[in-house]
């Protein structure tokens, strides 16, 4: 890899040697993907995946305390995933015992921290970062030192932004830094589709499961899809954008998708077309019937595989405002065509704290309160992320939540109808 | 005995039992437990991989295709690393990705554990690899298996 004098130096330790250290990490990062240079980051914020204090990550914040003593060159401002804890959403005492003296000892450590090295604000914990309410909306073209699979491909689809699929701890440095290794999404050839997706569904694929079968069968390559146009438009309007989250999501977890294009939607396949389309794409295509065998193929790792829902979780990623309205109005009218004044399933729906506060302003949200819905800010994989959670049958409409956790999933027409005793 | 020549990712040499994952390997998912409960054998504790579930991971040649789930698994790899948990090394019959080589340059930068990672060693090479066998890894990323 070639560095510019500036950036050799800051290698050869003339900034110190823990940014020497920060430089020699993201050079061995871009050698690794035969990077030939470094590209500033050009994005306002940065965004880390890093939202937690668990005691085993003990050596992360021991780093962390490193770069915080070293007094680095301020980087840039950054938003974070969200916190793993939140006092609204149910617990057990045995749960907060095990997430408060055993799980995330070190949470108050890293929110101080994370203070120290820059985040925007003590309310931008989400993984929603980009949206309009949090502030975090890279420009198309944008270079960005993220990480949080969702985020990132979200960002490099819908806004046009660029940014691999880095890891926690290196798109900090890279934001410290102030540039990143050109590679992989980073370049236009990087960015080509190296297959062909062709919707041939009679009604409007869930967002969550479609995005689950792309990514599935593509894995890490990007996608190229035709066929959404009926159901989503031509415009990116906030229903689009909002299913475009949950539907990329769902392919960055079921698979390792950083970008996907959707024909006359997203930002390069209106401009470029079938351009971006490589030489000898493969093709799927997805019917209803596809669909159906992927949710099918769902193993269910409850212990009793027929036990009563006990907690049901939507928002993962967090919701939009949007969002939070329509499932508002959908649990008031399920409620009352039920018979019903309150949830029948424990139920916690999760936003980013600015899309909450802007919500609450609403009639929607007092009718959403008495329902017993608890809207909550918390990381609903964090929450699971513990031995307590693999007993419990949590239900989701979640494929990401689905992927890493005991979850089991649901369409949303399925959670609404369970959530608001519709089911038998 | 058969030989693979790879490319090298973090340099380094070693000599080792295998330990193989046909599959993607999980790393949140498999160090998750063994990490939290302290395990000194790290076993594995991925559900969703057959072929390493229950199995201790430490000090093995660690045989794979590439790893996969969150972007929180190269911090994952790094703590394993800094707690000389880590396998004697890790082998990648494909291009390695982004977050097992996240992972594996930070340990190599900020730790000092040593974990030679070599990767694109080709299909043939998970093919033919199997528990147990013994590997050793050269400096230059020949990996040999008997």
């Amino acid at each position: 890899m070639i560095l510019t004098p500036e950036q050799q130096a800051l290698l050869d330790g003339k900034e110190g040697e823990i940014m020497a250290k920060i430089v020699k990490t993201l050079v061995m990062y871009g050698e690794a993907f035969g990077a030939k240079r470094m590209v500033p980051v050009t994005s306002k914020y940065g965004h880390t995946v890093i939202s937690f204090g668990l005691e085993v990550m003990k050596p992360v914040y021991d780093l962390y305390d490193k770069l915080i003593e070293a007094g680095l060159p301020e980087g840039q401002k950054f938003t974070a995933d969200p916190k793993p804890l939140d006092p609204k959403v149910p617990s057990s005492l045995l749960d907060d015992l095990v997430f408060k003296k055993i799980m995330y000892t070190q949470q108050k450590r890293y929110e101080e921290q994370v203070r120290k090295l820059g985040i925007t604000s003590d309310e931008d914990y989400t993984c929603a970062c980009y949206l309009d309410q949090v502030g975090n909306v890279p420009r198309k073209g944008d270079v960005l030192s993220w990480a949080e699979s969702s985020a990132v491909v979200y960002a490099n689809s819908v806004l046009g932004a660029r940014c691999n699929r880095n890891s926690g701890m290196l798109e900090l440095m890279g934001s410290i830094a102030g540039f990143v290794p050109e590679f992989g999404l980073l370049t236009d050839e990087g960015r080509k589709a190296t297959w062909i997706i062709e919707v041939k569904c009679e009604k409007k694929p869930e967002a969550q499961l479609l995005g689950s079968a792309i990514g599935m069968k593509v894995m890490e390559e990007v996608p190229y899809v035709k066929g959404l146009s009926k159901w989503l438009g031509q415009e990116l309007n906030d229903e689009a954008k909002a299913y475009l989250k949950d539907f990329g999501a769902a392919t960055a977890s079921n698979g390792a998708v950083g970008l996907y294009h959707i024909e006359h939607l997203t930002p390069e396949a209106k401009e470029q077309g079938e351009s971006l389309i490589a030489e000898g794409a493969q093709v799927y295509v997805i019917d209803d019937a596809e669909l159906q065998r992927v949710k099918d193929s769902y193993p269910v790792i409850w212990k009793k595989p027929d036990a009563k829902p006990e907690l049901c979780f939507v928002g993962c990623p967090h919701m939009s405002l949007q969002q939070l309205k329509d499932w508002a109005a959908a649990v008031r009218e399920g409620l009352e065509k039920n018979g019903r004044k309150k949830v029948a399933v424990p139920t916690v729906f999760t936003a980013p704290v600015p899309v909450i506060k802007e919500f609450e302003q609403t009639m929607d949200a007092y009718y959403l309160k008495q329902s017993g819905v608890v809207l909550s800010y918390i990381c609903p994989l964090m929450y699971m992320n513990n031995p307590l959670c693999k007993k419990k049958a949590v239900i989701t409409s979640s494929n990401k939540l689905r992927t890493y956790t005991s979850a089991r999933y649901y369409t949303e027409a399925e959670i609404l109808n369970i959530i608001t005793g519709g089911a038998k | 005995m058969r030989q693979f020549q790879g490319r090298v990712v973090v340099p380094g040499e070693c000599r080792a039992e295998a330990l193989v994952s046909h599959g993607g390997f999980n790393t949140l998912a498999s160090y998750q437990m063994a990490l939290m409960f302290g395990d000194k054998a790290v076993k594995c504790g991925d559900q969703n991989n057959p072929d390493l579930y229950k199995k201790s991971m430490i000090g093995k040649a660690l045989c794979l295709p590439q790893t996969i789930g969150s972007t929180t698994g190269g911090m994952v790899l790094f703590t394993v690393c800094s707690y000389n948990k880590q396998p004697a090394c890790m082998l990648f019959s494909k291009p390695i990705d982004s977050l097992a080589a996240s992972g594996a340059i930070l340990a190599d930068v900020w730790t000092d554990a040593k974990m030679p990672v070599v990767d694109n060693l080709g299909e043939e090479f998970l093919a033919f690899v199997k528990d147990g066998m013994e590997i050793s890894v050269g400096e230059n990323g020949l990996v040999t298996v008997e």
